[in-house]
């Protein structure tokens, strides 16, 4: 693609209508992935593991299958065994064998939470009994949880069968370790051993949940003729049947998946969990299954992203120019390899323009649940320990931390990490708008301090399908098939208005189950509005070239000689020259011009371009008890150009409180036998509304000139710098470096007190 | 086992259900009614996806037993609206965009009536502190909290103009 | 999971004959600690005994000599009575820090004291208010301090058959008032990692005449530390009082490490409450 077509001024494209679902929503009418009940559906129960490790000797079934109204029970041996392929999945990949095992255990129970057996009844209660009267024989083995403990050489195996990493001559195996990524330039040693200032620290990160507020819950019936229809949420309906139809060995167009509502994901729901289960129960019984989660189950057997260990040492010249970064960063995974500890070391050093560095990751396996991709998958823990560092840095130097980032920032041109070269990038230009921001330079109150931070998402193109169809009376159809999840429909909306001429009203937006049009990858990696958006507007304008045939028919002319201009045909020559027909006109006579108006395409664009974002963080510590208050916060992000702004701005403003969330207060908590200890949102502490002050935004627009309308992702940016900013902000209240998350008021007040 | 009958009043409707002793009001809308605009995102009153007003007081319907309802009153987010015309509050929502994903959406609403009923001029940290127990993952609440000061900037405009 | 029986008697009389009849039985009040305890399958009562529709269990009556609050009378509901607002605006308060405004419609103070947490937010107040309860029974009714209801994590003094139906505050004496704050990770719908209630007398000359201070979750059941109303009483409320009443604080509390906080944390922190409350207490009682 070209220089955007925009030009400079938008008649649809930069306003704030409202959502296409919005009424739906704000009535109670939209139905969600709970929400969803079949004719004679029958309701599923899942038992799991109470220990983080152990083999499952036999698993006793008979009294359950004894409690009336029970229809079918499954356990790991009713899964069909499977190739160990890779299944992609957008954000993330993995092997469907990891997915099958992570989904029912077979033979060996790797976490709290596992599931080991599912049983499906004519009620809820029903089931649920039946489920507690499974008996379980199983041999407890050893667990391993924390990083460092599994990282050792000497730690218990996760689970039977790991296949770990070749750390290269000379060196132990490590028994949980299964990656080693290094990533180097230069001369990192030698560079820092000549810098003239060099910072170090370790920094601690527990695994943090995505906390969506939707728990997950699928229905699925197994038809006689071995066509399965999943009815479920999730952030990509077509992936999800990928995946299930992987697990159960069947082929891709036997299941048909519906999508419904959903209820955030922000990463966690571009997996599954549930639909096997439903469906396997629902082959046994004959009738639709609902298989639904708690919020406890949701919290011991999804998500959460990995937790991370990480040793970063930055050495800079005299005059802040950084010139050596040494990082070793260990992430874990759950009990399954793969992980985001790459996108973690890809994103550790793509800010800066830096010779010499010397990256290690590893990935470390624990008894958790296999981890699942949350916003920004791996960029936030790596972010926290780098920008930290490069503050500690400016503090050593007397510099401006701002400036010190200008003085390092990377430049649109410049090659990135992953050998990629960055276009129009705008980090410059959002960390000029943050020291230029109000905020930066506003006086602070008592026992208050400030911290900046930067982040990035290198963000994702990637397939996509759309169609664009016109009714008679010139309403205009657009058919997707991306989950909307934060007002896609709207941009969606918006860019085919834009691009027909028609006003956004006329537009309807529908998002399209997997038997209704061609694949879509997930609704992530910031991937939606760049490349659906392509895909709705390459629709449209395949729209408008039928539309340019059809009034050339009406005319009598040549199609090359009708222009669309503004919502219009024109013709350009002969009698009928200086003519217009609207759309709706074209669209009244299709019947008689040649048939239905509609497109449909497929797009891959990969000219989506990493996104960043500078934040400003103000804190206030209460020095007797520890508490931290965020009393003031400030985001700045490149946007490439916002499609429906206020959308935008929600993202913006909803990231960055996951981030200080992150920072503050989340994390999993595991007991010593292994078991989660805050599975639910009293201890596992979200954000409420009164932790938060109002989220200013500033949002850059440099647009990307590989998207039609100058779209970059900007869903996953603004959780990478809040970890940093805020615990900047708290170390320099605290007077300490406050290097280990969350940062709770009791290390406050251990820090304060010479902890 | 034994159910229960309940008549309650439903969104000004006698509703009847039958009900198990240990079933919650929650249950009772969503799988016995068929009202699946209350959400279930806890089951512990931690989230507020299930905030309905039980005679006149907000509630969290999974923390109600569904045989407490006999002879009260319950409003939900479907009798928000009345009839096709949306209620200010999520005229409101709409129009500053404070949902992304809309699962905590009902429950918001309809504990921002609440509030608005009994406080029609809160502040910013009243409103927070009011809807601290309606957990919203989307929006870091802003645009909500902007929603519900504005609805109830309208709505008093409309008392004074009544 | 086998499904309890549902009943909602009229008198306290009915109320405990039903929970004698039937060992496994539970009293509901707001609901808010038991039904969250029946859905996660921590507890399985055979039978629930709502107390709601028991005539007079959802008033506050204001008497001679004390406030009296029936067992059913959600926490929202104790802000409506101006009367007590005035004299215990820190039993109030506590009561109104529980969960978010959805769960105080339903919580009770009663319900709050008979779950037994040692991190119950109103318990540390009513303790230093120097409340008690009458337990109904089904040989009649006795009044107990409530300090002595919780015995231990989740366990409570109360025999078979017996269930707080009313807690009764006294008149609060002149130049005298109360305060309770607590310490949490977020500003609400946390469990307190400590609390602190205090009830301050203060005379003319802002001499302190009595005091009774009350810890929460730094020990099994909450705590009322009599050494740290006794390092206030006779003092001017000065600097070297506040240090042994924090002194006498941190030597009774007994705290565990948990998910919520760390034993140091909350030894040091039950202290720094205890000054602020203090501080907070006198202020409302008119001292300086």
């Amino acid at each position: 693609m070209n220089a955007p077509e925009a030009k400079g001024s938008f008649k649809f494209v930069g306003s704030r209508p409202i959502r296409p679902d919005g009424v739906e929503k704000v009535t109670g009418k939209a139905v969600f992935g709970t929400d969803y009940k079949a004719a004679n559906m029958l309701h599923g129960a899942i038992v799991r593991s109470p220990h983080p490790h152990a083999r499952i000797k036999s698993i006793d079934t008979s009294k359950a299958e004894a409690v009336p109204g029970v229809k079918a029970v499954v356990t790991g041996a009713d899964f069909p065994s499977i190739e160990d392929i890779i299944v992609r999945t957008g954000e993330s990949s993995g092997s469907a064998l990891d997915m099958s095992t992570n989904i029912m255990a077979k033979g060996e129970a790797l976490y709290d939470g596992h599931a080991v057996a599912a049983v499906a009844a004519v009620t809820k209660q029903a089931a649920l009994e039946a489920a507690r009267l499974i008996a379980v024989d199983y041999e407890v083995l050893p667990h391993v949880i924390d990083i460092n403990d599994a990282f050792a050489a000497e730690a218990p195996k996760v689970k039977e069968g790991i296949q770990a990493a070749d750390l290269g001559e000379g060196q132990a195996t490590r028994p949980n370790v299964t990656m080693k990524f290094p990533m180097a330039k230069g001369d990192a040693a030698a560079a820092m051993a000549s810098a003239a200032h060099v910072v170090s620290g370790h920094y601690s990160l527990k695994p943090v949940h995505q906390g969506y507020i939707e728990p997950h819950a699928a229905v699925a019936t197994w038809k006689a003729d071995g066509k399965v229809d999943v009815w479920c949420s999730s952030q990509g309906q077509f992936d999800v049947r990928g995946l299930t139809a992987s697990v159960l060995h069947i082929d891709v167009g036997n299941v048909r998946v519906m999508p419904l509502e959903i209820g955030g994901g922000f990463g966690g729901k571009t997996t599954i969990y549930l639909e096997p289960v439903a469906a396997l129960l629902s082959k046994k019984s004959g009738r639709p299954v609902r298989v639904a989660m708690t919020r406890e189950e949701v919290f011991r057997a999804t998500g959460p992203a990995p937790g991370g260990e990480i040793d970063v040492k930055l050495g800079a010249d005299a005059d802040g120019k950084i010139v050596a970064a040494e990082i070793d960063l260990k992430y874990s995974s759950g009990a399954f390899s793969g992980g985001d500890v790459w996108a973690g070391a890809a994103h550790s050093i793509n800010h800066y323009a830096i010779e010499n560095y010397a990256v290690t990751g590893w990935n470390v396996l624990c008894n958790m649940p296999k981890h699942a991709a949350y916003r920004a998958p791996g960029a936030p823990q790596i972010n926290f320990a780098v920008e930290c560092a490069v503050n500690d840095l400016a503090e050593k130097l007397g510099m401006d931390p701002i400036e010190m980032r200008l003085k390092n920032a990377v430049l649109p041109g410049a090659t990135g990490p992953m050998g990629n070269t960055l276009g129009e990038i705008g980090l410059v230009e959002c960390l000029e708008a943050a020291k230029a921001h109000p905020h930066y330079s506003a006086p602070l109150g008592a026992n208050q301090a400030r911290g900046v931070a930067c982040g990035s998402w290198m963000n994702y193109g990637g397939p996509s399908t759309a169609a664009v169809a016109l009714a008679d009376d010139g309403s205009v159809l657009v058919t997707e098939g991306n989950p909307d999840i934060g007002g896609s429909r709207a941009s969606m909306a918006l860019m085919a208005a834009e691009t027909l001429g028609v006003p956004y009203e006329k537009v309807s937006v529908t998002i399209a189950d997997t038997g209704s049009i061609g694949y879509s990858m997930v609704t992530g990696g910031s991937r939606t509005t760049y490349a659906t958006g392509i895909a709705v507007i390459e629709a449209a304008k395949g729209v408008i070239n039928i539309m340019r045939e059809r009034a050339a028919k009406m005319w009598e002319c040549d199609a090359g000689d009708v222009e669309w201009d503004d919502g219009k045909a024109v013709c350009k020559t002969g009698d009928n020259a200086g003519k217009t027909l609207t759309l709706a006109e074209i669209a009244a006579k299709a019947g008689a011009t040649g048939g239905p108006i509609a497109f449909e395409n497929g797009v891959n664009p990969l000219q989506h371009l990493p996104g960043y974002g500078a934040h400003i963080c103000d804190v206030e510590v209460d020095k007797e008890t520890g508490n931290v208050s965020v009393v003031r916060y400030t985001v700045v992000q490149d946007v490439g150009k916002a499609i429906h702004p206020a959308y935008v701005e929600g993202q913006m403003q909803g990231g960055a409180v996951q981030g200080i969330g992150w920072a503050l207060n989340e994390a999993y908590i595991y007991n010593k036998d292994g078991r989660l200890d805050n599975a639910g949102f009293l201890d596992y502490r979200i954000p409420v509304a009164s932790d938060m002050p109002m989220i200013d935004t500033v949002m850059v627009e440099k647009a990307n000139p590989g998207h039609p309308y100058g779209v970059k992702g900007v869903g996953e940016v603004p959780i990478v710098p809040p970890l940093a900013a805020v615990g900047s902000a708290v170390s320099k209240a605290v007077g300490k470096p406050m290097r280990s998350l969350p940062i709770s008021p009791d290390k406050v007040h251990a820090a304060l007190n010479g902890g | 086992m034994s159910r229960i009958h309940v008549t309650t009043t439903v969104n000004g409707d006698e509703r009847e259900y039958l009900c198990s002793p240990g079933q919650t009001l929650l249950d009772a809308l969503r799988d016995e009614l068929g009202m699946t605009g209350s959400k279930e995102g806890c089951g512990s009153g931690d989230c507020g996806a299930c905030t309905v007003v039980l005679d006149g007081e907000m509630v969290c319907s999974c923390l109600v037993l569904a045989a407490e309802a006999e002879g009260r009153r319950v409003d939900t987010i479907e009798g928000v609206s009345e009839g096709s015309e949306l209620h200010p509050i999520q005229q409101k929502f709409l129009e500053n965009a404070a949902l992304q994903c809309g699962f905590c959406t009902p429950g918001f609403i309809v504990a921002s009536k609440a509030l608005l009923e009994k406080n029609p001029n809160p502040t910013e940290t009243e409103v927070r502190y009011w809807l601290a127990g309606n957990l919203c993952r989307c929006t870091g609440y802003d645009k909500i909290v902007r929603a519900v000061m504005d609805a109830a900037a309208e709505l008093r405009q409309e008392r004074t103009a009544a | 999971m086998p499904s309890p029986a549902y009943h909602a008697p009229d008198t306290v009389k009915e109320a405990t004959d039903l929970l004698a009849a039937n060992k496994g039985a539970k009293p509901l009040a707001g609901g808010t600690d038991l039904i969250v305890q029946m859905q996660s399958g921590r507890m399985a009562p055979a039978a629930i005994v709502d107390l709601k529709r028991i005539a007079g269990l959802k008033e506050i009556r204001e008497e001679a000599d004390h406030f009296a609050i029936g067992a059913a009378v959600p926490c929202t509901s104790l802000k409506n009575n101006a009367a007590l607002v005035a004299e215990w605006p820190g039993v109030v308060e506590a009561a109104n820090l529980i969960g978010s405004v959805q769960v105080r419609n339903r919580a009770t103070m009663a319900g709050n004291l008979c779950n037994a947490s040692p991190a119950a937010d109103s318990v540390p107040a009513l303790v230093a208010a120097g409340a008690s309860v009458v337990v109904a029974g089904p040989s009649g009714e006795r009044e107990v301090p409530v300090e002595q209801i919780p015995t231990g994590p989740g366990k409570t003094s109360l025999g078979d058959g017996e269930f707080v139906s009313e807690i009764r505050i006294p008149r609060k004496a002149k130049g005298g008032s109360d305060a309770y704050l607590r310490s949490i990770p977020r500003t609400e719908m946390d469990i307190a990692v400590v609390g602190a209630g205090a009830q301050v007398v203060v005379d003319d000359s802002g001499t302190c005449t009595a005091a009774r201070i009350a810890i929460g979750a730094a020990a099994p059941t909450v705590l009322l530390v009599e050494d740290a109303g006794k390092a206030l009483v006779g003092s001017k409320l000065d600097d070297a009082a506040f240090a042994k009443m924090m002194e006498a604080v941190s030597a009774a509390c007994n705290p565990i490490d948990d998910k919520r906080g760390t034993v140091a944390y909350r030894k040091a922190t039950a202290g720094v409450l205890a000054k602020r409350v203090v501080e907070i207490a006198r202020q409302r009682a008119g001292g300086n």
